[in-house]
């Protein structure tokens, strides 16, 4: 049992690949039981999270910044290590993807074709976005960072939907050359440094004096190339405008299941990527260039809400609102980045709630976006469109479908009482004393973000009827509602008692920052 | 049980009410309305508990019922909410549980409960009639029950949930989040018949209108969290330090003062929520809910949070100001409040609608305590929110009353006409009398009726303190909207119940159920008396009988108190003019109505159309907001920018890269690379072709070579060593 206790994190991290190993001997034309041993498989992960959780210690300090820390040598010739370890913003990330990806698996049961290959890749997945937020090295960072966009590729090319080819081409070129100055700038930061630890950059690379490496450049010139190959690399990833059209192309055209992972854990990594890396290993520069960074933050509110409204497809309106979401992800971190260096009590507080709102507005819209992906698949796999002008009225044949729909898109919308309201607010907050103007911009967006949900509404639910369903469409099965209860259950719990999660949150935020 | 767990039943047990009846009873009409009662009427008990608590307490303004709890840990402290009952709430609390529980009780006779289910019911749609057969094989036309009985009743205890909150909390924080829920159970019950078109626009239409004011109070929500590092009433609000170090601390905005620039903002969702002029253009359309619904939005509910809001942080708005140099907010209110008034009595004389000339009175009414807040009145305001709560929702619940006994009638006679437009009714008194006399009520306190009304109290208070405070202009528009709503009041209670039918239907319809005529006359009941507790002690002749209670208790919210004023006659005599020449010229206009056909229209020609279309309002966002909105983010944002210039940008990297690819191709793999290659290949194969035509298989071909070779190395040697 110890051992196991120990190894918690990479129990964790692998038992995703464990699992898909085993399924590779299974029989392909028995698709229940590889549907049914890939979700059991799932599970362990999430299982394996919660007993991290009981036993996290909220309070991080100077002796125990990560917990259930494993270190051991791994290409020891460059000094890089398998450390993996969490912390309170990486914990939720890690129970966010482990909840995502059993609920996506069993939203995947409609999956009629190459099962086995599907679940596989699924699982495959798995692991690589979990090994983003639990690596502390950052070669071990990089090589998860990439691990995971192999099998999303696939996931999008061989069961996506009309325009997959082009989606999934533009998907994962757009990632890997945002990848290639990140790998860059992480070999010259693992030369300089002598190492790829986290932990030791955290405190070496920051107050670096002298390079080793002769290149001709002043130092500052050199850490705020870095600085741009980090922030470029996790700004498409997130996506903060303008570079987002991969997202909406993507999105729409994935199956169901993948859109979920897509937007639900896929684009936190990019966020994850600017608190865990950016902030902490570039304090200077993030301070330089925050205003930058929150004009771009406030751009992507403002037209990610615009583009969404302006979508008569409903995956690519939901797509588009992620776009928006997380925009707010970037005006709180944009903010925080403004305040790194900050004494005054005030600013430390406005600093600690942008934050706490940002790591919170990344676990809430992974429910919600996963969740409103989720139910235009629902509606997708009964009425083979997504066109909104081919529904209306639905309300009237699907009572329950509508409830749900209604439930999870106002969370989206963030109104108060469900989760996004929380998140949303702390980062109104926190920026406002700092990026004013800023965010007084981002109300537009937010007001757009009530048309455009409403819109959905309007065209999918209300309104006259259109006959063509009517006799035609069935409401939500047992099984999708075992997926989406979830979710709404800790969109209701969030929205009405946020401390318990806030709480683990606020107390890293305080450390680290 | 102490109180405050008491205060925190109050709007839990509306929410259990609700989520009982979603998970368990939405199938189940009865069960689901004793849910709601159950919720609504227990929460009625306790409020009424906790009110004669509260009004025992001496100085319960500074001491209220409180208690809180940490929400939001934040660095090393966190943000409280809790409960609070000081006075304010308590009076609110008061008319919030009554109109509550009348309006439930209401909708179970509304929604047709114990009627039959309709032949063509359809959900998402009014219900449509049953047949019956009674047991003379007369078949009839009858009223159906709802379709979607039960989702009502849950989403109204929702609302009830989101009201009671928003009452008894403590913080601005927590009156959002009940404000918003509002927000939401107004868009999904004004749209509950969603299969109507004009139902799902008028949905969108009134959350998005509202939502416009909200992100405006959510920018002052952070500005004032930041600024003050709480959200709490009792540390802002009755905190002189606080409030001082605002007013005094300059914002962003030139000249203006952090408490302007936050109360400013406010006001904004205030003039959203209680739909004030620009923003008003979302409450008439709010008609197409069923009427309960109406009344819970106009009176209980929805806009009297508005209005409660300004009332609330009324210390926060008027700091700095002296009675003399008008500050921002101060001004803002009064503007938009007087104006509002007047604009919306204008837009109520034309219309027909029997509820939409109620939407406009209640635009108009709270323009009254927005603008009393413009003037100082921090009491009246209170006042008119509390008599304008009971009189609106009598009026509203009558009307209702009225169009389900038109309905009645269309469906008995099988006529063509609109059961809302009052053109076609007439002479309702005789069929409805119970329904008459409590609209009678609700009319004359809306006009202001002298003495017996309890609008006459609460208007002639506001009018006194606009006089009072020497803003004449303010003073002269509330007169005059005063006299435009006695006119528009009279002429919708002539038209409605006096005279002669105009209609088939008219004639056969019949007074309504108990279930609804009880609660009309519970609140004609305040309609009339709950002017009573706040009859000014320098009123002529009674003045003093009865003691001013309301400006004691509610009045005591206040920390610093306006000096006591001279009290001129003239507002009391204007305010007995404009209700009693409104209400008789009204009568005089309209008591010979005959054909369905206003007699104004001809004479005010094209003022008349104006006004019946609402100034074009409507069609002016259209054309200047919503328009360009739709263009900015159809073609701008997604066809222009996400489209054409950055997917452009990057097809032209992904083309540049191909021919960059077909360049190297081109120029370097062919002719270099691959030249180099094919020179090996091609040199190696014909150097093959050249071996192979030696190979002819011939022993004479292959003696000549092998003797050639031969003689050719012996020729080397020869030449190599011999002869070298």
């Amino acid at each position: 049992m110890d051992w196991i206790y120990n190894h918690l994190l990479s129990l964790i991290l692998f038992t995703p690949t464990a699992a898909a190993l085993v399924m590779l001997l299974l029989p392909k034309e028995k698709t229940a039981l590889l549907r049914n041993f890939a979700f059991a498989a799932s599970l362990i992960p999430f299982a394996l999270t919660l007993v991290v959780w009981a036993g996290f210690n909220p309070q991080a300090g100077q002796a125990l910044p990560f917990q259930f820390v494993e270190k051991a040598n791994w290409y020891s010739a460059i000094r890089a290590s398998y450390h993996l370890g969490v912390d309170g913003i990486s914990l939720p990330m890690v129970l966010l993807t482990t909840l995502l990806t059993p609920l996506a698996i069993l939203a995947s049961y409609s999956i009629q074709e190459r099962v086995k290959s599907y679940m596989i890749l699924f699982l495959l997945l798995e692991t690589g976005m979990l090994g983003v937020f639990l690596a502390l090295d950052l070669l071990l960072f990089f090589v998860f960072w990439e691990v995971g966009l192999v099998p999303m590729y696939f996931l999008i090319a061989q069961w996506g939907s009309k325009n997959r080819n082009y989606a999934a081409l533009k998907f994962v070129l757009y990632t890997m050359g945002g990848s290639l100055g990140l790998l860059l700038a992480i070999q010259l930061m693992g030369v300089a440094v002598g190492s790829f630890d986290l932990l030791e950059l955290y405190q070496r690379w920051p107050t670096l004096t002298e390079l080793k490496i002769p290149l001709g450049l002043s130092l500052p010139t050199v850490k705020a190339i870095a600085f741009w190959a980090f922030v470029v690399a996790f700004a498409i990833k997130v996506p903060v405008w303008p570079f987002h059209t991969w997202l909406p192309d993507a999105h729409t055209e994935a199956p169901t299941a993948g859109s979920m992972i897509l937007a639900g854990v896929l684009l936190k990594l990019g966020a994850y990527g600017f608190l865990r890396l950016v902030l902490p290993l570039f304090p200077t520069e993030s301070q330089m260039y925050a205003g930058a960074l929150a004009f771009l933050g406030v751009a992507a509110i403002i037209f990610g809400a615009l583009g969404a409204w302006a979508q008569n497809d409903f995956k690519r309106l939901i797509a588009y609102s992620s776009i928006n979401h997380m925009g707010f992800v970037v005006l709180g971190i944009a903010a925080a980045a403004a305040l790194l260096e900050t004494t005054s009590p005030a600013g430390m507080l406005d600093k600690n709630i942008a934050l706490n709102g940002a790591v919170l507005q990344m676990f809430n819209h992974g429910l919600s976006a996963a969740g409103m992906f989720f139910l235009v698949g629902v509606l997708y796999d009964r009425a083979h469109t997504r066109d909104l002008n081919d529904f209306g009225g639905l309300y009237a044949l699907l009572p329950v479908y509508g409830t749900v729909l209604i439930f999870t898109a106002m969370a989206s919308l963030g109104l108060p009482g469900l989760n996004g309201f929380v998140s949303e607010f702390l980062v109104v907050r926190g920026a406002w004393p700092v990026m004013t103007l800023a965010t007084a911009l981002a109300m537009i967006g937010l007001f757009f973000t009530g048309a455009y949900i409403l819109k959905a509404l309007k065209m999918v639910l209300h309104g006259p009827l259109n006959t063509r369903w009517k006799d035609h469409l069935s409401d939500m099965t047992g099984r999708e509602l075992l997926v989406i209860s979830p979710l709404m259950i800790l969109m209701l719990a969030l929205g009405v008692w946020p401390a318990w999660l806030l709480d683990m949150i606020n107390r890293a935020v305080a450390f680290l920052f | 049980m102490a109180v405050e767990t008491l205060i925190v039943l109050i709007p839990l047990l509306p929410l259990l009410a609700f989520f009982a009846i979603v998970l368990f009873a939405h199938r189940k009409n009865s069960l689901s309305h004793w849910l709601a009662l159950g919720g609504a009427g227990m929460s009625w008990v306790l409020s009424m508990v906790v009110f004669w608590q509260a009004i025992q307490i001496e100085d319960l303004s500074q001491h209220p019922f409180a208690v809180a709890i940490q929400w939001l840990p934040t660095g090393s402290t966190g943000l409280n909410i809790g409960l609070q009952i000081d006075p304010l709430s308590a009076v609110t609390l008061f008319f919030v549980a009554w109109t509550v529980l009348m309006i439930f009780i209401y909708s179970v006779g509304y929604h047709n409960f114990g009627q039959p289910r309709g032949d063509h019911d359809r959900p998402g749609l009014p219900p449509h009639g049953a047949t019956i057969t009674d047991q003379h094989g007369h078949t009839h036309r009858v009223p159906s029950i709802e379709p979607m009985y039960a989702r009502f009743f849950a989403l109204i205890s929702l609302f009830a949930f989101a009201m009671f909150l928003l009452v008894v909390t403590d913080n601005l924080l927590t009156l959002y989040i009940g404000w918003e829920i509002m927000g939401l159970c107004s868009y999904l019950l004004i749209g509950f018949w969603y299969g109507k078109e004009s139902a799902r626009n008028a949905m969108i239409k009134a959350f998005l209108t509202t939502r416009v004011g909200d992100v405006f109070m959510l920018l002052g929500l952070a500005a004032l969290y930041s600024l003050t590092g709480t959200l709490n009433y009792q540390s802002i609000l009755n905190n002189p330090t606080v409030l001082n170090g605002l007013a005094q601390a300059a914002s962003p905005l030139g000249g203006v003062s952090w408490a302007g620039l936050i109360g400013v903002l406010l006001i904004i969702g205030t003039i959203g929520k209680s739909a004030q002029f620009p923003l008003h253009i979302w409450l008439p359309d709010a008609m197409e809910g069923p009427t309960p619904v109406s009344a819970m939005i106009h009176a209980a509910t929805m806009v009297s949070a508005g209005v409660y809001l300004v009332i609330r942080f009324f210390p926060l708005l008027s700091v700095g100001w002296d009675g003399h140099q008008l500050t921002l907010p101060v001004l803002v209110m009064g503007a938009v409040g007087a104006f509002t008034a007047l604009f919306a009595a204008t837009i109520a004389l034309a219309q027909n609608d029997i509820k939409r000339v109620l939407a406009y009175s209640t635009i108009s009414q709270l323009g009254y305590m927005i603008a009393a807040l413009g003037v100082g009145a921090y009491v009246a305001a209170a006042f008119h929110l509390i008599t304008h709560a009971f009189f609106k929702a009598l009026l509203f619940l009558g009307s209702g009353s009225v169009i389900h006994g038109m309905e009645h009638g269309v469906l008995h006679t099988g006529e063509n006409i609109d059961p809302q437009n009052m053109l076609y009714m007439g002479g309702l008194r005789r069929k409805m009398p119970i329904t008459f006399w409590t609209f009678l009520a609700g009319g004359l306190a809306l006009s202001g009726f002298p003495l017996v009304t309890a609008g006459f109290w609460s208007k002639d208070e506001i009018l006194a303190g606009a006089y009072a405070s020497g803003q004449m202009l303010i003073f002269w528009t509330l007169a005059l909207a005063a006299l435009l709503t006695a006119f528009y009041t009279m002429r919708q209670i002539t038209l409605t119940f006096l005279g002669n039918p105009r209609s088939q239907s008219a004639e056969h319809a019949h007074e309504s159920r108990p279930a609804m005529t009880y609660p009309l006359v519970v609140l004609s009941f305040f309609a009339i008396a709950a002017g009573w507790v706040g009859i000014p002690d320098y009123f002529p002749l009674i003045g003093g009988i009865v003691p001013n209670w309301f400006e004691e208790f509610v009045g005591s919210m206040l920390l610093f108190h306006a000096e006591e004023t001279h009290h001129s006659l003239l507002p009391l005599f204007t305010s007995l003019v404009v209700a009693l020449g409104g209400l008789s010229l009204g009568w005089l206009t309209y008591r010979a109505v005959r054909q369905p056909l206003d007699p104004l229209e001809k004479p005010l020609g094209g003022l008349y159309t104006l006004l019946k279309n609402k100034y074009y309002v409507d069609e002016f966002y259209q054309l200047v907001f919503i328009r360009p909105a739709r263009w900015l983010a159809e073609t701008v944002t997604d066809r222009w920018l996400d489209r054409t210039v950055i997917d452009g940008i990057l097809h032209s990297i992904a083309r540049l890269g191909i021919w960059l690819g077909n360049v190297l191709r081109k120029w370097f793999d062919l002719p270099v690379v691959n030249g180099a290659g094919d020179l090996t290949a091609t040199g190696t194969r014909n150097f093959g072709a050249f071996l192979r035509s030696l190979q002819t298989g011939r022993v004479q071909v292959y003696a000549t070579i092998g003797l050639g070779a031969a003689a050719m190395v012996a020729i080397l040697i020869y030449f190599l060593w011999v002869v070298g």
